[in-house]
């Protein structure tokens, strides 16, 4: 693990040291004030716990598009620079590369969810809201989260830049979010398929809510583990293609 | 200790590497010759281990590429033409990062400590990369490649887009790293390969088209030794001596004056001491004979060009 460990640590300087972590962290951050005031709390007096949802399903948005973006340098930017030459004449495994990269975005991405702890913090000052309903909330964050930055992670190693990168995740995520649309327009056992599937709709709403299924937990860890593995084959493939 | 046998590498349908086989001795510093497209990079990337040949086995100290990639990696240094850094990383703190991931262990701030010694950048080592001059972030790319103390280094295009004075630090450098390691240098600028390496590879389209050292290679493409003669006595008695010898396949008189004759004589083989038989038979008198050395120039132009030529035969 100290690969992964080194790995890790290099990706956080980068975001420490270069604005893209502080853009990416200051917009999501302004739009997630935004949509809070004007979609969560809104105009009309409402419950708390409606509120705290509202603020959640926000939030989903905001937290994939920033995964995106924090994942669509992780391996363009390396091979677009030249240091992925460094990674890959290292006796470290692709994988630890791969995973490395995907913890430091994700702790970047920790950190952009805390800073949002305001925003309910101050609900549970003025209203009621539980814990546990916090606590469930910020898991699915943080496992939507986590799936979007595999995907994103997965664009990254096999496009040829950044921005390729970050139009390709956007598209996959995309795709992933409205396979629940498809769903509707299709029959079983297909329509079953889509939507589980679909990375919000079905099993984001359980957390929203203040839910914690393990059968989400599961679909989020799958997904994520499967992008990152396809993105480990990438960089091996690479290697004997050139 | 490092050995390429018939190793190759295609893009697709296109050969980069064609069976190419040499082997490095340890402790030798060897350059890696050839024109801009012949297959350089793509040779060092996969000693280095970033790409795996197509077919053919490269060895390490015995141990095979393809069975144990991490042990080979873990034995070689590699600056790619680009050095690999992190402008946002201060000196040390990136070659201590690139010592952990190279598999260093024990006392990491020793190596770290060893390779800026070696590199000189000690004023350095707390400066932002990015910050750097390009001729101290190539000493940088040299230090990662030395900082876990590799069997060979394999630098690519050393010199590439430094001034004069910071070329002659490099090669001064890179003379320096011959003392602890087995080095490899590719490059087309030719005085670099000769002021520091002790034998050529010669790669064209490819191909490996020559190996040995400058006076070898030298002595292979000359085929017929050309020879510079000083003679005293008269030009027609040394131009019917020249053609008794039978020796001489072209003759160009340099200077005939004061009865003094100098010549630069072409000889189908290396015939000299017919020829000198011959001169001082004719009763002239041999001043000086002297083997003409080619330029490495010449040499790698004459390689290169031959292939060229068979190639499109």
């Amino acid at each position: 693990m100290s690969n992964v460990w080194w790995i890790t640590r290099r990706e956080l300087i980068h975001y420490l040291r270069s604005p893209l972590g502080y853009v990416i962290i200051t917009i999501a951050l302004v739009i997630d004030g935004l949509l809070f005031n004007a979609v969560a709390v809104g105009p009309s007096q409402r419950l708390s716990s409606v509120v705290l949802q509202d603020f959640f399903w926000c939030a989903s948005g905001t937290t994939m598009a920033a995964s995106i973006f924090i994942a669509m340098r992780l391996i363009a930017e390396e091979r677009q620079t030249g240091t992925l030459t460094l990674l890959a004449t290292s006796p470290i495994r692709d994988w630890q590369i791969v995973f490395g990269k995907f913890l430091g975005a994700l702790v970047l991405l920790a950190v952009m969810n805390a800073l949002t702890l305001y925003m309910p913090l101050l609900l549970m000052l003025n209203g009621k809201i539980s814990a546990g309903h916090l606590v469930a909330g910020y898991v699915g964050l943080m496992l939507i989260g986590s799936a979007a930055v595999s995907l994103g992670l997965l664009c990254s190693s096999l496009a040829p830049n950044q921005l390729i990168a970050a139009i390709a995740g956007t598209g996959v995520v995309l795709v992933f979010i409205l396979l629940w649309l498809l769903a509707r327009l299709t029959t079983p056992p297909l329509e079953d398929v889509l939507a589980y599937l679909s990375i919000h709709d079905k099993h984001f709403r359980p957390f929203q809510k203040g839910l914690v299924s393990v059968a989400d937990v599961v679909f989020y860890v799958s997904l994520s583990y499967v992008a990152l593995l396809a993105a480990t084959r990438a960089l091996e493939a690479r290697r004997w293609r050139g | 200790m490092i050995v390429l046998d018939k190793v190759s590498k295609y893009y697709g349908e296109r050969a980069a590497v064609i069976d190419a086989s040499f082997s490095i001795e340890a402790g030798e510093v060897v350059g890696l010759l050839g024109l801009n497209g012949a297959g350089k990079t793509t040779t060092l990337k996969m000693l280095a281990g970033v790409l795996l040949p197509t077919a053919g086995r490269i060895s390490v100290d015995g141990i095979d590429l393809m069975t144990n990639v991490d042990a080979v990696r873990a034995r070689i240094g590699f600056l790619p033409e680009v050095p690999p850094l992190y402008p946002e990383m201060r000196v040390a703190e990136y070659l201590t990062f690139v010592a952990h991931i190279k598999g260093v262990k024990v006392d990491v701030a020793g190596h770290v400590d060893a390779a800026i010694a070696d590199t000189d950048l000690a004023d350095v080592r707390n400066e932002f990369i990015g910050t750097l001059s390009n001729g101290f972030q190539r000493r940088v790319g040299i230090a990662q490649a030395i900082v876990h103390r590799p069997a060979l280094i394999v630098l690519d295009e050393p010199t590439a887009g430094l001034d004069p004075k910071q070329m002659v630090q490099m090669r001064a450098l890179i003379r320096k790293l011959k003392q602890r390691h087995t080095v490899l240098v590719s490059s087309h600028i030719l005085n670099e390969i000769e002021e520091t390496c002790d034998r050529l590879v010669v790669i064209n389209r490819g191909r490996i088209a020559a190996i040995g050292t400058e006076a070898e290679l030298a002595g292979n493409v000359q085929g017929a030794a050309k020879v510079v003669v000083e003679v005293r006595g008269t030009r027609a008695a040394f131009e019917a001596a020249v053609r008794q010898s039978g020796a001489v396949t072209k003759t160009a008189i340099e200077r005939d004056e004061g009865g003094i004759i100098v010549a630069t004589l072409e000889l189908a083989n290396d015939a000299r001491e017919a020829l000198a038989q011959s001169l001082i038979g004719a009763g002239l008198g041999l001043r000086r004979m002297e083997r003409v050395q080619l330029e490495l120039e010449s040499i790698f132009l004459t390689l290169t060009g031959n292939r060229a030529q068979s190639a499109a035969a």
